[in-house]
């Protein structure tokens, strides 16, 4: 039997850091990630798990002690947010071209300057070359769906990636919601016990990790690493099917909201869907066929799949909640266009960037973005393919 | 190849053989490979000096002082990076520290 409950995104994914117990644990606090050490920790004090916890001294230290930890065959796992992120950058391209499954929560906020402490994706959407999977969460109980099947993506032996579970900073990361959690022994059995492959701390088969890579090699092994991106695909599949069976939620590459007929859509990411489906719903009501796609799995790219799913619409607005200063819409835009240029060449495409600096996005200013899709559905005409949504002009 | 080796990887390798992550499957596999060709200051062992004590083989950190028969041998200059540890170890003054000629 589930157990019912009413936890902020933090609590939650804290609480299924406690069910996974991984072996170690290193973070530095950074607000609003903070509090997921800060819980967890609070589980390793009064001995609920038999995790190492390291305090480190910055977030670079933080990634770093999780790669030697995963490197020596620990189980590891770690939070961060914006600046954090951004301070880690040198050692998240280690810990992916090193193939250590390190999951990590990341709460998504602004990258300063000017200085700013609320939800944007400008960190995440930064480290997307970096090598990690990145799955998105919508509201709690993704965030603490995904960081437990997180796990088993990671440390599936065709993957060996590590992995970022990306929520959005203290809308949810902060607000308490009803979620359903799974029970302690259920968690434990799904996730497994970790085997690592070759690691360090196995004497009877020692290895060395890290080494200098010159130009003869480098690029096969970067070729090896886009393979394995490539395998977590089918992966992130299978686990979505056997966490379906545990749980009756459905997980998918991305969700299609009331897609089945629809004519326009906006594709967003994490809490904005939420916002958006209401404003779906409303404008269903009118008559007016709107639908939703809101990606889960930005790293890999569904690339051939996101593609089909919006072909046959006429009109798409795809929603940013970071700037890529191309000039050419933000990251989410470039990438879905590319893939409608192969699938759904006659849909046609605008960008919104919104939301930046944790400025709210009300039902009231999607409702836009939809009109202005229905105006080009029924005119066929672009007038503004790059948009920027609720700035004062 | 000083010793047989699990896997020896070469340039005629494609990226599927190649263990992830360039993992080095075979420990100490360094001493396939020529690392000291980039010193800029070179250790010179004088004989006459040496007592064989043994205090510069344990704190070389590339084991570049072969040791024989419980008696230390001239360095090993295809692994010497010319750390100088050897010389500052030293009580008898029986290794110079010369500029890589």
């Amino acid at each position: 039997m589930a157990i019912k409950d009413k936890l902020s995104g933090n609590e939650a994914v804290a609480i299924a850091m406690r069910q996974i117990d991984p072996d170690v644990v290193a973070a530095f606090p950074i607000t609003p990630s903070t509090e997921v050490p800060q819980y967890f920790s609070q589980f390793v004090a009064n001995g609920q798990v038999h995790t190492e916890f390291v305090a480190v001294e910055s977030e670079h230290s933080a990634m770093s002690a999780c790669i030697g930890a995963e490197a020596a065959g620990a189980r590891t796992m770690t939070a961060t947010s914006s600046q954090g992120l951004a301070l880690m950058w040198e050692m998240l391209y280690i810990a992916a071209s090193l193939h250590l499954p390190i999951v990590m929560s990341v709460i998504n906020r602004a990258l300063s300057g000017p200085i700013n402490i609320h939800n944007d994706h400008s960190d995440s959407m930064g480290a997307r070359d970096s090598g990690w999977i990145q799955l998105y969460c919508e509201d709690n109980q993704e965030a603490y769906d995904n960081l437990i099947q997180a796990v088993r993506i990671a440390e599936h032996k065709d993957v060996q990636l590590p992995v970022m579970v990306c929520f959005d900073g203290f809308i949810t990361s902060h607000a308490v919601e009803n979620i359903e959690l799974i029970e302690d022994e259920k968690v434990k059995a799904f996730v497994g016990e970790y085997k690592p492959g070759y690691h360090l701390l196995n004497k009877d088969n020692p290895i060395a990790l890290g080494p200098l890579d010159m130009p003869a090699f480098y690029f096969e092994h970067k070729r090896a690493q886009a393979e394995c991106m490539q395998n977590a695909k089918k992966v992130i599949m299978e686990v979505a099917q056997e966490f379906e069976k545990l749980t009756g939620r459905k997980y998918g590459f991305f969700e299609e909201y009331r897609m089945d007929d629809a004519e326009v859509a906006v594709v967003v990411l994490n809490s904005t869907a939420g916002t958006a489906k209401t404003v779906v719903n409303e404008l269903r009501d009118q008559g007016i066929k709107a639908g939703l796609i809101k990606p889960r799995v930005f790293r890999p790219f569904p690339f051939e799949e996101i593609g089909k799913a919006l072909s046959g619409l006429k009109a798409v607005a795809v929603m940013d909640k970071a700037e890529s200063f191309s000039t050419a819409g933000g990251p989410l835009f470039a990438e879905i266009r590319s893939a409608m240029f192969d699938y759904a060449k006659d849909t046609k495409a605008i960008n919104y960037i919104y939301g930046l600096g944790g400025r709210d996005v009300r039902a009231d200013e999607i409702k836009l973005v939809y009109q202005d899709l229905i105006d080009i559905a029924r005119t066929g005409q672009v007038k503004s393919t790059f948009n920027y949504l609720g700035i004062r002009e | 190849m000083n010793k047989e080796r699990k896997m020896n990887i070469t340039e005629e390798n494609t990226w599927k053989e190649m263990p992830k992550g360039g993992c080095i499957l075979d420990a100490g596999n360094a001493e396939d490979f020529r690392t000291g060709d980039w010193r800029s200051m070179k250790p010179v062992w004088l004989e006459e000096k040496c007592k064989q004590c043994m205090l510069c083989w344990p704190v070389c950190p590339d084991t570049a002082i072969p040791v024989e028969n419980g008696k230390r041998k001239d360095f090993d200059f295809d692994h010497c990076k010319g750390c100088g540890i050897c010389v500052e170890v030293c009580p008898f003054k029986a290794i110079d520290f010369v500029e890589e000629g």
